[in-house]
């Protein structure tokens, strides 16, 4: 297989035509009804896979009880009482988790592209001793399973008194240890015309320079989706706020969604469906504007 | 190329005479204080949030250490009382089967899907948004609250299944025999990361070589056993590595859907959900410790067996 990334550097691949469509001569009743059986089977998966999402969205806008014996979509009355209840029943209004959820989100998104545009950088263009040896020590982080670090780092955070704040979930990622985001932006400097910093030395530019003036703005496309990626992986991480965070006003949104089954004993299903619908909308916004972006950079590093 | 391919090649990298290693080096001098001052960032973090809580975890896990006080050192006995520590047993077995039984079945959705996608559709970019979404948002809490309605006993399943008029009264959650297979379920949904990463590597293979086959007579089927897998097969290799260790370190799911239980009856008790309870329920660091590294060595075997048996099916081309 050739490399993926310096054809994914080209977005028709991904959304101009297969190779195939060129070569179909005219349609015959045959191709027609293949491809009749083809749409419909794919539109039932699409209904199979995204009916739960829209049940949960109508269903957040239902008294509990009427969650549990209405299998359909279509609301007859529009019970709102979920959201201004599920928004004051835990111990601060929910807004308070939203800004800490932001609050953690904004900081990732900032560590990941400082430490990780730097050492991608490093990586791909700079040549140092050791070099290869680094570079595999952090294709190997990236299968390291977190657990066996996270111990430790608990033990450090908790000494250095950082538990309830969010240093720990921030500070991690102003120093690259999301490997996968180093190898995504290898990648891509890596399909950058090196002619361009040539150009750049001869003008005279050290390496600060080409790395703030040239790559950064030519990164465009790798920061986005390192932003994008780091946007959904920090808004649903629940194992280290679960952990680090455990003063209610320090919780993120998916731990303040948890302690909703302990705080109710699972039983307001309706406030939880509609504080479950507030979480994913922001989500689903990102999803929504950066699936351009999400496409590349899962088919350039083979995603996770 | 692929994180995994590049790891493979390191080490394949030519021998050099002392001329080219010379020269290398006084080449390499040039950069080598640029190099580490943008790395520095990285190399810090690999010290103080990787490396040393590493060693700092295979310490520990020879000892008792709650926290409070200093570690006690014990020796193999954190290792030992795994062998019989049956919620350690069950916890494997639970997360073996999820690993063995979801991983695979999530695999095959998402190639099934991206091959129909791939055949010239309408509307692709629309299937493509709608498959994509699931896996953006499974791995949340909202949707571990979703899938926990959906299989109680009057959940959204069984009042589907009712509709159809199946007397449906399992709660699926609730019994320990179906609990795991509604968490199995919500992984297989999560399709849509590979299903991308499957239809950029179909949109690779050259449309002649399908064409070429087809004048040859040969059947759908054929074409895809003798072109689509060989040539995809670096890339299903990569998904089927990374998703086996994505796997076997499962959370989220399991801790919502059990409310941190891993019940009933331990069915949902998933490794980490252990390791969890272990270490941050009871503060039994060094036990966790343990367990963190027997995970260690778990992933480092299936990741071993699988580049082991990749020779036997993985096709590089040329």
């Amino acid at each position: 297989m050739t490399d993926l990334q310096t054809t994914l550097s080209d977005e028709t691949t991904l959304t101009g035509p297969a190779p195939q469509e060129a070569i179909h001569h005219r349609p015959t009743g045959r191709d027609r009804a293949r491809s009749a059986i083809k749409h419909i089977l794919l539109i039932a998966a699409s209904v199979i896979m995204i009916y739960p999402l829209l049940w949960l969205i109508a269903s957040s806008f239902r008294p509990t009880e009427v969650i549990f014996r209405t299998p359909g979509l279509w609301l007859n009355d529009v019970y709102v009482e979920n959201y201004t209840k599920g928004w004051y029943s835990l111990s601060y209004p929910f807004g308070q988790y939203i800004i800490n959820s932001f609050i953690v989100v904004v900081g990732a998104i900032a560590g990941n592209l400082f430490a990780c545009t730097l050492a991608a950088y490093a990586f791909a263009r700079l040549k140092f001793r050791l070099r290869g040896l680094w570079f595999a020590i952090m294709l190997l982080t990236l299968m390291l399973p977190f657990h066996v670090v996270v111990v430790p780092q608990y033990i450090l955070f908790n000494a250095l008194g950082f538990v309830n704040t969010f240093v720990p979930l921030i500070l991690p990622k102003f120093l690259a240890t999301d490997a996968f985001f180093v190898f995504l932006m290898v990648q891509f400097i890596r399909g950058i015309p090196k002619e361009l910093d040539e150009a750049a030395v001869i003008d005279g530019c050290g390496h600060w320079k080409i790395f703030s003036r040239l790559m950064l703005p030519l990164m465009g496309p790798a920061i986005a989706t390192t932003a994008i990626f780091t946007f959904i992986w920090t808004w649903s991480d629940f194992f280290t706020p679960l952990i680090y965070l455990t003063d209610p006003i320090a919780y993120t949104v998916p731990v303040a969604l948890r302690s909703f089954l302990d705080a109710t004993a699972g039983s307001n299903w309706g406030a939880m469906f509609a504080m479950s619908v507030v979480t994913l909308i922001p989500l689903f916004l990102v999803f929504l504007f950066g699936q351009r972006f999400l496409v590349k950079g899962i088919a350039t590093t083979g995603g996770k | 190329m692929s994180a995994i391919s590049e790891l493979s090649t390191i080490h394949r990298a030519k021998a050099k005479t002392p001329e080219e290693k010379r020269l290398l080096a006084k080449e390499a001098g040039r950069d080598n204080k640029a190099g580490y001052l943008f790395l520095l960032p990285w190399l810090i973090g690999l010290v103080l949030i990787i490396g040393g809580p590493m060693i700092a975890s295979l310490y520990l896990s020879f000892t008792n250490y709650s926290l409070i006080q200093a570690p006690e050192w014990v020796g193999l006995a954190n290792y030992a009382r795994m062998f019989d520590d049956p919620r350690l047993h069950k916890s494997l077995a639970v997360t073996f089967t999820y690993v063995l039984v979801g991983v695979p079945l999530q695999l095959i959705a998402a190639l099934a899907i991206a091959i129909l996608l791939n055949e010239g559709m309408r509307g692709l970019p629309f299937y493509r948004s709608v498959f994509y979404l699931p896996s953006m948002l499974g791995s949340s809490v909202a949707i571990a609250v979703l899938w926990r309605q959906m299989f109680e006993v009057d959940g959204l399943v069984n009042q589907i299944l009712r509709k159809f008029g199946i007397p449906a009264t399992t709660s699926w959650i609730g019994d320990p025999q179906y609990a795991l297979w509604t968490i199995i379920l919500l992984h297989v949904w999560t399709f849509g990361s590979p299903m991308v990463i499957f239809l950029a590597g179909l949109r690779q293979i050259p449309g002649m070589y399908y064409e070429a086959a087809s004048v040859d007579g040969a059947s759908r089927w054929a074409q895809f056993r003798k072109i689509t897998l060989p040539l995809l097969s670096p890339i299903i290799f990569f998904n089927l590595v990374l998703q086996i260790i994505n796997a076997f370190q499962a959370f989220t799911q399991a801790f919502v859907v059990s409310n941190g239980t891993g019940g009933p009856a331990d069915s949902t008790l998933f490794f980490t959900l252990y390791l969890y309870q272990r270490g941050f329920v009871q503060f039994q660091m060094g036990y966790a410790a343990a367990m963190a590294w027997l995970l260690v060595v778990i992933i480092a075997a299936f990741t071993a067996i699988n580049f082991y048996f990749s020779k036997r099916w993985v096709f590089y081309g040329d």
